[in-house]
């Protein structure tokens, strides 16, 4: 069934008769034809990696982050509206310091996703608010070790050994799959990382992009940061090679 | 459902237990509002901490406490860390009550959280800490419920040493040696006498052999103290908190000491 005219994608409060929120199938669009987004969960770790699209050549170098911190162990590549994502990631550190005020000790990342879940489900049901437009990776390392998850617009949210979302979310996940996760370092996730942005990046399509990589595991001491200058340098360096030798 | 007879109304006469509810058990007193005597704020500190020592040398600045947190004069709790980094460029070490200590650690850690989770790449260095804590100090101080502490701040940020004190009115005053409690009686005048003057040449060695030699003095004269404390060293490579230092110490020269006490010659 169409939705167009139907009447049944008005609000985010109505069900079409076949059962869906159509509100939520376009806040989907709106992740789909955004910069891709990715996450690793590896042995010591995770890694983040967002294709940031350039859409002038005036922006500064590096504005308009796409990858936020949530806590000093919890991080969230959004794909999708970046405002959204900003709010959301507001959201996000709210929580993780709420539980910091309340518990005196760092939140299980699984803690925050679900009450972040629960907040951008409750977009999904009043006629006055849209649903959000993001999806977000998130990722970090607590107690149980390296965890990830994936919060779309609909308000699910699922674990993930690896995770893909935005325009090229199909390539990199069976890139994805190819990869021996277990056994991965950080290190090698990075360039794993990297390799899976430049191989989704269609620059016969797009415009020039950013790659835009954080990481956390025992090589950061627990935090979630950048990856450093020089590592980022490299790893690119590698994922151009490889690039040239899989066409 | 009351099960006290005595509370179900009083029996005719006093005299006679007609409801022999001998012993006639305590009638409830008369609800006390919970504010007749005004809302109480913290009058003295309960869990304290005794002195903190600090000193600017060559690479930075060095500062010790000892490890006790005593419940007046009784020494309770023996291995209780009094010094704090905030971040990666700062130390506190705290005098005082223990439990406003924590709360304001727990403060500065949110702080240090929130700066980072900005991911723009600024920190806060040791003369923010300083100010924002004199900020706190003094308006816990302006509604009559302070915060007992006497801090003692320092760090080293941009190849500048800092090194500053702030207590419970919100007091701020600055040197390149510091001390808080008996220690500003008691090893003070030893840290400026050894200190003052030669901050840009004394050497970590040296710097930390005065910090001990002056927790030796101050263990054998402040009743408070312990023989047993940590030494934080704040240098551009970062903040270290040492591991515990038990001092040796002699007391043979008691036996001698004739004036007071209880001797019998």
């Amino acid at each position: 069934m169409t939705s167009i005219g139907t009447g049944y994608d008005l609000s985010a409060s109505t069900y079409s008769p076949d059962g869906r929120i159509f509100q939520v199938e376009y806040a989907n669009k709106a992740v789909e034809n955004s910069g891709t987004a990715i996450g690793l969960r590896v042995k010591d770790g995770i890694v983040l990696a967002v294709e940031k699209i350039i859409h002038s050549k005036l922006l500064v170098p590096e504005a308009n982050r796409r990858i936020q911190n949530l806590d000093k162990h919890l991080g969230m590549a959004t794909s999708g509206f970046q405002a959204d994502g900003r709010s959301l990631a507001n959201r996000g550190r709210d929580e993780a310091t709420s539980y910091r005020d309340y518990y005196r000790q760092p939140s299980p990342v699984k803690e925050v996703v679900n009450r972040l879940s629960m907040y951008v489900q409750a977009y999904t049901l009043y006629s006055s608010v849209r649903p959000f437009g993001v999806s977000a990776i998130i990722g970090g390392v607590d107690k149980t070790g390296p965890r990830l998850f994936i919060v779309e617009p609909s308000g699910v949210a699922y674990g993930y050994h690896g995770a893909a979302v935005g325009k090229g979310r199909q390539l990199a996940k069976t890139e994805i799959e190819k990869l021996k996760l277990s056994e991965l370092s950080t290190r090698e996730a990075v360039a794993e990382a990297a390799r899976i942005i430049y191989l989704v990046h269609d620059d016969a399509k797009e415009k020039e992009f950013e790659l835009e990589m954080s990481w956390i595991g025992d090589e950061t001491n627990g935090l979630h940061v950048p990856v450093p200058e020089g590592l980022l340098a490299e790893a690119e360096r590698k994922a151009k090679e490889a690039l040239e030798t899989f066409e | 459902m009351d099960h006290f007879p005595t509370n179900w109304g009083r029996p005719r006469n006093d005299a006679h237990d007609a409801f022999n509810t001998y012993p006639l058990h305590q009638r409830p007193a008369p609800h006390t509002d919970t504010f007749a005597e005004g809302v109480q704020r913290t009058q003295q500190p309960i869990v304290t901490g005794t002195s903190v020592l600090a000193i600017k040398y060559k690479d930075g600045i060095m500062m010790t406490a000892d490890t006790l947190a005593s419940y007046g004069s009784l020494a309770r709790f023996k291995s209780i860390q009094r010094l704090h980094a905030v971040g990666e460029s700062t130390v506190i070490g705290a005098s005082g009550d223990m439990s406003d200590f924590q709360y304001l650690q727990g403060l500065l850690d949110g702080l240090v959280t929130d700066e980072f989770t900005a991911g723009d790449g600024d920190a806060l260095g040791p003369a923010e800490v300083h100010e924002y804590l004199a900020r706190v100090l003094y308006a816990r101080r302006s509604k009559m419920n302070p915060l007992w502490n006497s801090l003692l701040v320092g760090g080293v940020k941009d190849g500048e040493s800092f090194l500053a004190y702030v207590d419970l009115l919100g007091t701020t005053y600055t040197a390149s040696t510091l001390a808080t409690g008996y220690g500003a009686y008691i090893a003070l005048p030893l840290l400026r006498q050894a200190v003052e003057g030669r901050e840009a040449t004394l050497g970590a060695d040296e710097a930390r052999r005065i910090l001990t030699e002056s927790m030796r003095v101050l263990f054998y004269r402040d009743a408070r103290s312990l023989n047993k404390f940590q030494i934080a060293t704040v240098t551009a490579a970062g903040v270290d908190i040492s591991e515990p230092i038990v001092l040796d110490t002699a007391w043979g020269f008691a036996e001698g000491i004739r004036g007071y006490g209880g001797q019998t010659q």
